[in-house]
């Protein structure tokens, strides 16, 4: 049997902010919950199962979060499902759950991502428990000095990167970074972390949480709201270290992009998406991804941020509601990037919204650059390329 | 009962030892039991499509630990691959869901967990609400003797109850090579032990273990092709309970109740029931929510009450199952697998021989 058709059809964010000390966990969630069920027209009546996704759970220390959060959930007698694949999580967890609907076993898949940064000690999570980690910019850092060096990529492509997408996040009422008087030369005075990433250059520590509603053909067709159908997904792992393994440009992310484009009949990714939000927590991977899931050709990636194709409003607009730069609740992130590729097909991405989009991807990385999952979404059920 | 898109069957499964202290690490434990089912079916490693594997960050005391995992499964190429942080029976589901698209052919399943390096009831305890109730330490034991003693007020069974449950399980695991504890012991003198955590003994409570569980599950066609003996998995399905002690009746389950209607539990004898009998009271709760009599073979493996390595336990309750069927110790069972404290969260699997 062919996949069941699935589609997103309500989609629920909190606003990202620094601290959320107003919500519990359970409140966090929830709030995200009951804004995606309402975008959806739908209550948890509804909903047949529940898919969950965080990084770690020792960046909030509780074990295993499904246990007490399935009352806020609605998931009490239901199925309650909890993925976690590092910082690839929030993308991964949208496709496990679009899983569950293309099975068959079951119409309408509640699936939340979310992040409380605020109540433990992120970078000491993301050195794998050790007080005086590097942290993930100190493990991406010579990856980016290396693309650098390969590329001949100039030094403010990654500046140009972080004062788009934090001028993005301006249309975003959601998004945590609200820098009005953001530019390139406070992004270039400002300390350098980990060369050659500056602070500005950096992602925020947030707390937050995204939901999705996903209904199978029938549901999304009797829902009457505007679906987006997800026409493809992939996933694609390999190991952290080994001699040889290319960390500019993974083969994993290269065959992830592969088996996503191949699915949806993509041959040419750069004309045939309309815009994309990819998994960008440090400038310099908006030109690394689009080099390494074959978007650009390889080298040619910085060419596309230099000269504002990258830009809302240019001809291929990357990470349009802010970004991860903008907001960064670790385990949410990639299901964000899901949901706002799914806004701008929808047509409801408000003023961040690239006109007319029909194609769109969302895309998350996580580990050592070693977890990828994508997903493609359509405005149509078979989009014709 | 829910109608499938798939026939999909169990062709190869492996287990470690239940281990009181594994000394290696978690991937060392994983490692052999992955090479040993690619080999019972001759397959490459690389021909596998999709590789889903269960473990707890908690147990190892390290976030991203599963990470160290895939050294076990392999992914150089790279491979198509995810993971729960839930018992590995959890990751069988979510294969057993991916192979209904009916796409791929082929999944790796695997669970793991070592509870020796670690403080058990300090641990788990974080599973519980971090506002109201893991401050105060309501650890799994504390809530397992609540269930206990809330068993033995509703009039619904006895201490000598939990200590017949403990002498059968211990009889029955001297069958198997597996178990961590077995023995023929005497319910009089299970019940002249002091309490651990009143009204529950010392051995009413699971040991700690290290281990490892591993399978690979595929569509009919392929199962057929891989091996002359599938064991078929014929409905799959989990439900979870209120995580508020107080708003339970912790004298039954009504999770384990809905999942038994969704996988059409009695539609077809129940020959052997493998349950994820943690704790000895639960085996009276979930014989009473599964609705079993006198003819089916509870936990003739000896359950998790002689061995239990959380995050493959209830994997491996799916082995023993597949295993008795393939002995023909029985046509048709179902393997129950729980999570979270007091049996909250529970997760029905039901196989049936190649007849």
């Amino acid at each position: 049997m062919a996949p069941r058709p699935c589609a997103v059809i309500g989609v629920g964010q909190t606003k990202y902010k620094r601290r959320r000390d107003d919500v519990t966990l359970d409140g966090l969630v929830r709030e995200a919950a009951l804004r995606a069920l309402e975008d959806a027209g739908a209550t948890f009546d509804d909903i047949d199962a529940i898919v969950i996704g965080k990084a770690p759970d020792a960046l909030e220390g509780v074990m295993m979060p499904l246990l007490s959060l399935c009352d806020a959930l609605g998931a009490i007698g239901k199925p309650i499902h909890r993925v976690h694949t590092a910082g690839s999580v929030g993308a991964s967890t949208a496709i496990s759950a679009v899983n569950l609907v293309e099975s068959g076993m079951y119409d309408t898949v509640l699936t939340i991502a979310y992040e409380k940064q605020s109540e433990g000690n992120a970078t000491w999570a993301l050195s794998g428990g050790k007080s005086g980690g590097q942290g993930a910019g100190g493990t991406f850092a010579p990856w980016i000095r290396n693309y650098i060096a390969r590329s001949q990529a100039p030094e403010h492509i990654g500046w140009m990167v972080a004062v788009k997408d934090r001028l993005n996040a301006l249309k975003n009422p959601y998004a945590h970074l609200h820098l009005p008087d953001i530019s390139i030369e406070k992004v270039r005075e400002s300390p350098m972390l980990w060369d050659p990433l500056h602070f500005l250059e950096s992602c925020p520590s947030s707390d937050g949480a995204a939901a999705v509603v996903l209904g199978n053909d029938d549901i999304a067709k009797k829902s009457g709201r505007p679906p987006a159908w997800v026409i493809s997904h992939a996933k694609r792992t390999e190991f952290g270290q080994f001699p040889g393994r290319d960390t500019v440009r993974p083969q994993a992310g290269v065959e992830c992009s592969e088996a996503l484009y191949r699915k949806a009949g993509i041959t040419n990714p750069r004309e045939q998406i309309d815009c994309a939000e990819l998994y960008v927590p440090f400038s310099w991977y908006e030109p690394m991804w689009l080099e390494g899931h074959l978007i650009a050709e390889e080298g040619e990636g910085w060419k596309m941020t230099d000269a504002g194709d990258t830009e809302l409003g240019g001809s291929f607009p990357v990470n349009m509601s802010g970004g991860v730069l903008s907001s960064n609740p670790i385990g949410a992130s990639g299901m964000i990037r899901c949901l706002e590729a799914a806004n701008q097909v929808r047509g409801t991405a408000g003023e961040y919204q690239v006109p007319g989009a029909k194609i769109s991807i969302g895309h998350a990385y996580g580990g050592a650059a070693q977890y990828y999952a994508m997903w493609m979404v359509s405005s149509e059920l078979n989009p014709e390329f | 009962m829910v109608s499938l898109a798939e026939d999909v069957a169990i062709v190869a499964f492996e287990q470690t030892p239940s281990h009181a202290h594994f000394n290696d690490s978690e991937p060392a434990m994983i490692m052999p039991c992955v090479n040993s089912v690619i080999e019972q079916v001759g397959m490459d490693r690389h021909d596998i499509d999709f590789t889903i594997a269960g473990s707890c960050d908690y147990l190892s005391g390290m976030p991203f630990a599963f990470v160290m995992n895939i050294d076990a499964v392999g992914a150089w190429p790279p491979v198509y691959e995810s993971h729960v942080e839930m018992d590995g029976a959890w990751a069988l589901f979510e294969g057993f869901v991916r192979l209904q698209s009916g796409d791929i052919d082929t999944v790796l399943v695997s669970g793991s967990g070592k509870c020796s390096p670690g403080s058990y009831r300090e641990g788990f305890s974080l599973q519980t609400d971090p506002y109201v109730h893991a401050p105060i330490g309501l650890d799994p034991r504390t809530q397992a003797g609540f269930q206990a003693q809330a068993l033995i007020a509703a009039g619904k069974a006895t201490e000598r109850d939990f200590a017949e449950v403990v002498a059968r399980s211990h009889a029955n695991a001297k069958n198997n090579p597996n178990a961590q504890l077995s023995g023929d012991l005497s319910v009089d003198e299970l019940l002249a032990e002091p309490y651990l955590q009143e009204p529950l003994r010392r051995l009413d409570c699971p040991p700690t273990s290290d281990g490892a569980a591993a399978m690979i599950i595929a569509r009919a066609d392929k199962a057929r092709e891989l091996c002359d003996n599938p064991v078929w998995i014929r409905a799959i399905d989990h439900r979870i309970d209120s995580h508020h002690p107080t708003l339970r009746d912790l004298t039954d389950s009504p999770s384990v109740r809905i999942a038994a209607d969704r996988v059409g539990l009695h539609d077809g004898p129940v020959d052997i029931a493998e349950l994820t009998v943690t704790y000895s009271p639960e085996e009276i709760i979930l014989r009473d929510a599964l609705g079993l009599n006198g003819e089916t073979s509870v936990n003739p493996s000896g359950g998790p009450l002689t061995g239990s390595p959380f995050m493959a336990v209830g994997l491996t309750r799916v082995i023993e199952l597949a295993r008795g069927i393939r002995n023909g110790d029985g046509g048709r069972g179902v393997a129950h697998a729980s999570s979270g404290p007091a049996l909250q969260q529970n997760l029905l699997c039901v196989l049936e021989g190649d007849g």
